[in-house]
């Protein structure tokens, strides 16, 4: 527990310990509202009575003098007071002068990079360092193109688009935030995981004895030429794989016909990337699988 | 004494007419004026929905990470003043920040801190965004320009990151530029980097480095980067972010 509580109160990473918390909090609020939401609308209110609640007839706008003005005026103030609180309360840490023989190890990206770091382990990193964050950047990007759904516009709600708010929120908390802090609080020397009570170890080593895909499930050589062609079929039926899957239900399909083809390809795209991910990592925790498709110039 | 009729001298006279250009009393003609004849304050509409008003909407993130940007602004000019972007001092530099400088070490705790805390908010901004659904039409495109800052401001973090050339910084930037090494094409570790003859000495990592390794060079870059080159872009983003928030509606409401 000492070392947790040593990576806990690092100076660095007292901000990943508030953003934790505060993400916590605003998932709560947000979903809690959108549950009271929802609730006003299931008794037959309309979309404004359910949003105002009883404040449906105070007048639609305000000046910003002095309403938005003062408000604005006391979080600047607020803010500033928690700042210096904050600046008066922990140093910025300053290490020994950098020196590139030394290196540090576990080294790690700034906290908030740590996430992709952590994807390293699963991906090389080609993908883990660069494709995966282009397609997180041109994914959100695109979030207002490709969602049809014009319902829930300036309120919480959940039951109006429940896809939506399931996806954002399983990328959102699940594949950025806890990755985030599995990088920062987990993540020891050498990258090996260890338990919030387990002592930093440099020298430990953990026996993992990794096998590719065709090895395991075929006992193919990943390296031969039929090995590297099971590892290309395995990619190219995953991506239409995951677009094919929701048209098995009406919703899906009713959500495809909506949406039109090119939104649809970009949306199932998306998808099929962000589900490799945990895809990835399952195969790679349980089963030690280390490469999918091997070939001559790149591995995935 | 009449202060009354002395707040009526003042505020008649020619110099604060000059000035304000309008009446101080509180009525709705002059909640107007207050607004549209401030250059500052003119960012904003006159009026507003009522909902940009509630933190339970806007969790005022919003304006947080704005205001932490000036914060920003502020103290990183302050710190401009003390450091050389250069291999032999800029650690020197810190170090006389932190023990000579008056209130140096505030200052410096400052700029860090105000940074944690902007990649913070402007996530919690964007959540907020996407949770109210404040990005359908017609708000869409100010989304787009969005994730556009949120890029940035990390970018301007880790490019931040370096200035302190310690081993802090050095091995965070080094393990980070190390990803574009493996750039498809245009990493020298990247697959087909054969292709494009791409080496330690010409790939994208060299571009962004100014070199082979983590040195002067690079030090330089991030320095302009941070403190040039990215604050001017994200004031120009912002600046189109605030203006398109006006321009689509203002903030979001249930309509
Ligand atoms: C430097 C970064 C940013 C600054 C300074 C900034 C500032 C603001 C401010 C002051 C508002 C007014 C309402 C509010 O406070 O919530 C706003 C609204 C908005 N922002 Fe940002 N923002 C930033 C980044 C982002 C990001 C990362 C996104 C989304 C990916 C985003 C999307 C939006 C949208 C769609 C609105 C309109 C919301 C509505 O109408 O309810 N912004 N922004």
């Amino acid at each position: 527990m000492d070392q947790f509580w040593l990576i806990i109160s690092k100076p660095d990473n007292v901000p990943i310990v508030l953003m934790l918390l505060l993400v916590g909090f605003f998932t709560w609020l947000a979903l809690s509202e959108a549950r009271k939401f929802d609730k006003a609308r299931a008794e037959g209110k309309t979309v404004k009575e359910a949003a105002y609640g009883d404040e449906a007839d105070y007048p639609e706008r305000v000046t910003v003098w002095p309403f938005l003005v003062r408000e604005e005026f006391l979080a600047a103030i607020a803010m500033t007071i928690f700042l210096f609180i904050w600046s008066m309360a922990l140093d910025a840490p300053l290490e020994e002068m950098a020196n590139p023989n030394v290196t540090p190890n576990p080294s790690k990206a700034p906290w908030y990079f740590l996430g992709l770091q952590e994807i390293l382990v699963y991906f090389d990193p080609w993908i883990a360092g660069v494709i995966l964050p282009n397609v997180i950047v041109v994914g959100l990007m695109v979030i207002p193109y490709i969602d049809p759904n014009p319902k829930g516009s300036g309120y919480y709600t959940f039951r109006e688009r429940p896809l939506a708010i399931t996806i954002f929120l399983f990328g959102f908390l699940i594949l950025w935030v806890l990755l985030t802090a599995i990088g920062t609080f987990t993540r020891g020397p050498g990258w090996i995981w260890f338990w919030p009570w387990q002592y930093w170890d440099t020298h430990a080593v953990v026996a993992e004895t990794n096998v590719d895909f065709s090895d395991l499930f075929f006992g193919i050589s990943s390296g031969s030429f039929t090995g590297s062609l099971i590892g290309f079929a395995v990619i190219a039926i995953w991506f239409p794989l995951i677009m094919a899957l929701p048209l098995i239900f009406r919703k899906g399909r009713e959500l495809a016909s909506e949406m039109g083809i090119v939104r649809y390809l970009v949306f199932g795209n998306l998808l099929a990337f962000m589900l490799a991910l945990p895809l990835k990592m399952f195969l790679r925790i349980f089963l030690h699988v280390k490469y999918i498709w091997v070939t001559p110039w790149f591995n995935v | 004494m009449d202060t009354d009729a002395l707040k009526k001298e003042i505020t008649k006279g020619q110099l604060w007419r000059s000035v304000m250009r309008h009446d101080v009393e509180d009525n709705p003609r002059t909640r107007v004026l207050k607004v549209m004849s401030n250059v500052f304050l003119h960012l904003h509409p006159v009026r507003i929905p009522r909902f940009g008003l509630y933190l339970k909407h806007t969790w005022c993130m919003g304006g947080l990470t704005f205001f932490l940007f000036l914060v920003l602004t502020v103290t990183g000019t302050l710190l401009m003043f003390y450091y050389h972007p250069t291999k032999e001092v800029a650690y020197a530099d810190i170090k006389y920040l932190e023990f000579d400088v008056p209130f140096g070490m505030l200052l410096r705790n400052m700029h860090r801190w105000s940074a944690h805390a902007m990649i913070i908010s402007v996530w919690l901004h964007m959540y907020r965004v996407f949770m109210t659904g404040s990005y359908k039409p017609p708000r869409e495109f100010n989304w787009v320009v969005g994730v556009l800052l949120l890029t940035l401001t990390m970018l301007l973090s880790f490019t931040g990151y370096l200035l302190t050339d310690d081993q802090l910084g050095f091995w965070a930037v080094t393990v980070g530029t190390n990803m574009a090494r493996a750039t498809p094409l245009l990493g020298h570790e990247g697959p087909f980097a054969e292709l494009t003859g791409a080496s330690p000495y010409n790939d994208i990592r060299f571009a962004m480095l100014g070199g082979s390794v983590v040195a002067g060079n690079a030090l330089l870059r991030a320095y302009i980067w941070h403190c040039i080159a990215l604050p001017l872009i994200v004031a120009m983003f912002i600046a189109v972010h605030f203006w398109r928030v006006r321009k689509d509606g203002g903030i979001s409401a249930p309509q």
